[in-house]
């Protein structure tokens, strides 16, 4: 079902984009806001958005690479944290709020997160979250440092695994409209194909996405499927249980027709029970998907946690979660400190060690809020709203700049100079009408969707129910998501302004002068 | 004479089952689920087994007050569903027809459970007293959280990394500008020693050939 909208988009969209990205920033050696400059002047806030996207991006992606180091260290126990729900204080049973949900999800909820009932109940910073923060900006800053070690621009770059490896990231796709990818390219030397590059990275990225997918379905579909029989079997248990029938005359198969019968043969006693009988359904089960980066923790780890060598498979999965994640997390910070170190007025004054560990420190500290009781559902927001709407608008600004801005024919041109051969009629018709087209459409059903639900709505964890129920937005969050996505969509409007008014300034100085 | 003897058993017997019915005083309700626990090796359960629970529950009053008598007809069982549950009370031998309170019983329990789940094959799970909480065992914590000491070597490395690559960087940095001074110094160097357009050095070779009428001793010539 899916497959078939995400391989055109792959087609009309993916490649095509990340094509011209690493083309523009092959072809301009600088980052995002240079390049764009050098496209058109006016252009310059599209470069600038680029890079406050990246910057609310590199924010909060951190936060996954701390939990993923959590669980990491975690794996080197037996049996695994998250197997066994943990004692109550008189040792007469287990903790009440495991009782009501898996373990797993407890363990995710309540001793990793330690999530607050709402989004006003900030809470204290979590020391053990924060610790592994610091850890995750430090591995980032390490290969950051590695980055530029060398006389500026690192050999290892120019290497197309180092790349690929780096872009084929699950999380946020091919990494479109951050910058990030004009970053890297603008160390690529002009001579390098980045066609090839361009068509290898977004089918080995969408080849890993969609392997990942089904091996996410299934352990998905596997969840479902054992909380549906446990269900079953309390259900079974509570109703055995209270009317003294004998064992093994209560399975899954005559479920519905004795509690018909015992409605009928003990109408006092069912209703009394009632309310604590659930229906049981696979259906709902499969319904409640467990929301974005939990579903990387929670169902893995339930999957894991059934495996035969549990401490393995775990170290190994949340091995791999690391490696993407920091791929992901250096992309970004290139895409922020490229254009740091290009500008010559920060570049001659600090060295780039200094530069990059500011970076990595302002983003740390701004991190921690994410680190407190109700930073999970800040992250919720940063996750829904920091990225989509700015990234499709200036990823359509950008295809239009350089597609009728500069002109198709002079980049034509420059990749002929740059790969020594011109892209075909499919890139071009790609480039010039259907991306944008698709983009449009886009945008439109986003915007769209959004008037339609009304108030914005979010699932806060109920400790006392044992699950997620839906809660409506206070307005402070609802003004910082309205900052979020001004911020960066505003930059491209506003750098036009700011453009047109130093050219007319200057032009005004000129004349006085003359 | 027999008829005596039928009005004290029945007197008996309705006295036992006065004593000894749901929600009586100082009765306790057990669920046993056999199948549950043991599966294909599960054993039926009939009077018997019955008979081995009234031997352990005064086995648990005997062990719990050493001086108690309590005998095995001092236990009664009522009320055998097919789940399988009953009911059961213990007698007190000296008093007549009163039951120990729920309290001795309960702890006389508690304290030989685990001898009456292994006569069994059961667990507390399986043989469940309805109102007397188990105690569960916490599982076992080192004293230092493991996640901590990974952590901290993982920590180590990275900074130890970190220190490293500053450090190299910086003595690259300082080599740099030392090789630039040091060639601009070897530049200036070259540029006072060159006589006639050839470099000293090359003079002081020992290729040359010393000419002795000047390199003689000083005494011939007049100082100046």
């Amino acid at each position: 079902g899916f497959l078939i909208p995400y391989l055109i988009m792959l087609i009309a969209e993916g490649m095509p984009l990340l094509y011209l990205e690493l083309a523009v920033g092959q072809r301009m050696r600088q980052g995002s806001i240079g390049a764009w400059k050098i496209i058109s002047p006016y252009l310059c806030g599209v470069g600038v958005a680029s890079v406050v996207v990246s910057f609310f991006l590199s924010m909060y992606y951190n936060v996954i690479n701390a939990w993923a180091f959590w669980y990491l260290f975690h794996s080197f126990q037996d049996p695994l944290p998250w197997a066994t729900c943990p004692l109550n204080s008189n040792r007469t049973g287990y903790e009440e709020e495991c009782e009501k949900t898996s373990s797993t999800q407890y363990f995710w909820y309540r001793q990793t997160l330690n999530i607050s009932p709402s989004l006003e109940a900030s809470g204290s910073v979590q020391w053990e979250q924060a610790l592994c923060l610091t850890l995750a900006w430090l591995v980032v800053y390490l290969c950051i440092l590695r980055g530029t070690a060398s006389t500026g621009k690192l050999e290892q770059l120019l290497n197309p695994k180092a790349w690929i490896s780096a872009a084929t990231q699950i999380f946020f796709s091919l990494g479109l409209g951050f910058g990030s990818l004009i970053a890297f390219a603008s160390y690529n030397e002009p001579s390098n194909n980045c066609q090839r590059h361009a068509i290898i990275v977004s089918l080995i990225n969408s080849t890993t996405s969609i392997f990942a997918s089904i091996v996410t379905f299934s352990i998905y579909g596997f969840k479902a499927t054992f909380n549906y029989e446990s269900c079953i079997n309390k259900v079974i248990l509570l109703l055995l249980n209270a009317f003294d029938l004998e064992e093994g005359s209560l399975t899954a198969d005559n479920l519905n027709e004795m509690k018909d019968y015992l409605m009928a043969t003990y109408p006092q006693e069912y209703a009394q029970l009632a309310p604590q009988i659930k229906n049981c359904s696979l259906e709902a089960e499969l319904d409640t998907a467990v929301q974005g980066t939990g579903l990387a923790f929670i169902v893995y780890s339930e999957a894991i946690k059934n495996m035969e060598v549990p401490q393995l498979y775990s170290v190994l999965y949340f091995f791999m979660l690391l490696m993407l994640g920091i791929g992901s997390m250096l992309g970004n910070t290139a895409a922020i400190l490229t254009p740091l170190t290009d500008s010559r007025a920060i570049a001659s004054r600090f060295p780039k060690e200094v530069i990059s560990g500011v970076v990595c420190f302002v983003n740390c500290i701004i991190g921690l809020i994410f680190t407190m009781e109700a930073g999970n559902y800040w992250f919720d927001i940063f996750n829904d709203y920091a990225a989509t709407l700015s990234l499709l608008l200036i990823v359509l600004v950008e295809t239009i700049a350089v597609c009728y801005i500069y002109g198709i024919r002079r980049f034509e041109k420059d990749l002929y100079t740059m790969i020594g051969r011109k892209p075909n009629w499919y890139w071009k018709i790609m480039w010039a009408f259907v991306s944008p087209l698709l983009i449009i459409s886009l945008f439109i059903f986003y915007i769209t969707d959004y008037i339609l639900t009304g108030t914005l709505q979010y699932q806060a964890w109920d400790a006392t129910q044992g699950q997620l129920v839906t809660k409506d937005y206070p307005g402070y969050a609802l003004a910082v998501i309205g900052l979020l996505v001004a911020s960066s969509t505003m930059c491209i409007p506003l750098g036009a302004l700011v453009t047109f008014v130093r050219k007319r300034l200057k032009r005004e100085r000129v004349a006085t002068v003359a | 004479m027999l008829r005596a003897l039928l009005l004290i058993l029945s007197v008996v017997a309705i006295a036992h089952a006065e004593l000894c019915k749901p929600d009586a005083q100082n009765a306790f309700k057990v669920r046993i689920s056999i199948k549950t626990a043991l599966g294909d090796n599960a054993y039926a359960w009939d009077a018997n087994e019955e008979y081995l629970f009234k031997a352990m529950v005064a086995f648990a009053m005997r062990r719990y007050s050493s001086k108690s008598t309590t005998q095995i007809s001092n236990v009664l069982l009522c009320n055998v569903t097919d789940r399988v549950s009953f009911w059961f009370v213990v007698t007190d031998s000296s008093k007549n027809v009163t039951t120990v309170p729920g309290s001795e019983v309960e702890a006389a329990i508690r304290m030989n459970r685990n001898r009456i789940n292994n006569a069994f094959l059961l667990s507390d799970k399986t043989l469940q007293f309805l109102k007397i909480t188990s105690t569960l065992s916490p599982p076992v914590e080192p004293s230092t959280p493991v996640w901590l000491i990974v952590f901290g070597v993982v920590l180590c490395l990275i900074v130890a990394g970190i220190v490293f690559l500053i450090v190299s960087g910086i003595q690259k940095h300082k080599k740099k500008n030392k090789e630039s001074t040091e060639r601009e110094n070897l530049e200036e160097k070259v540029e006072v020693t060159l006589e006639n357009g050839i470099p000293c050095e090359a003079l002081d070779l020992k290729a040359g050939h010393i000419n002795g009428v000047f390199a003689a001793d000083d005494d011939r010539f007049t100082s100046l």
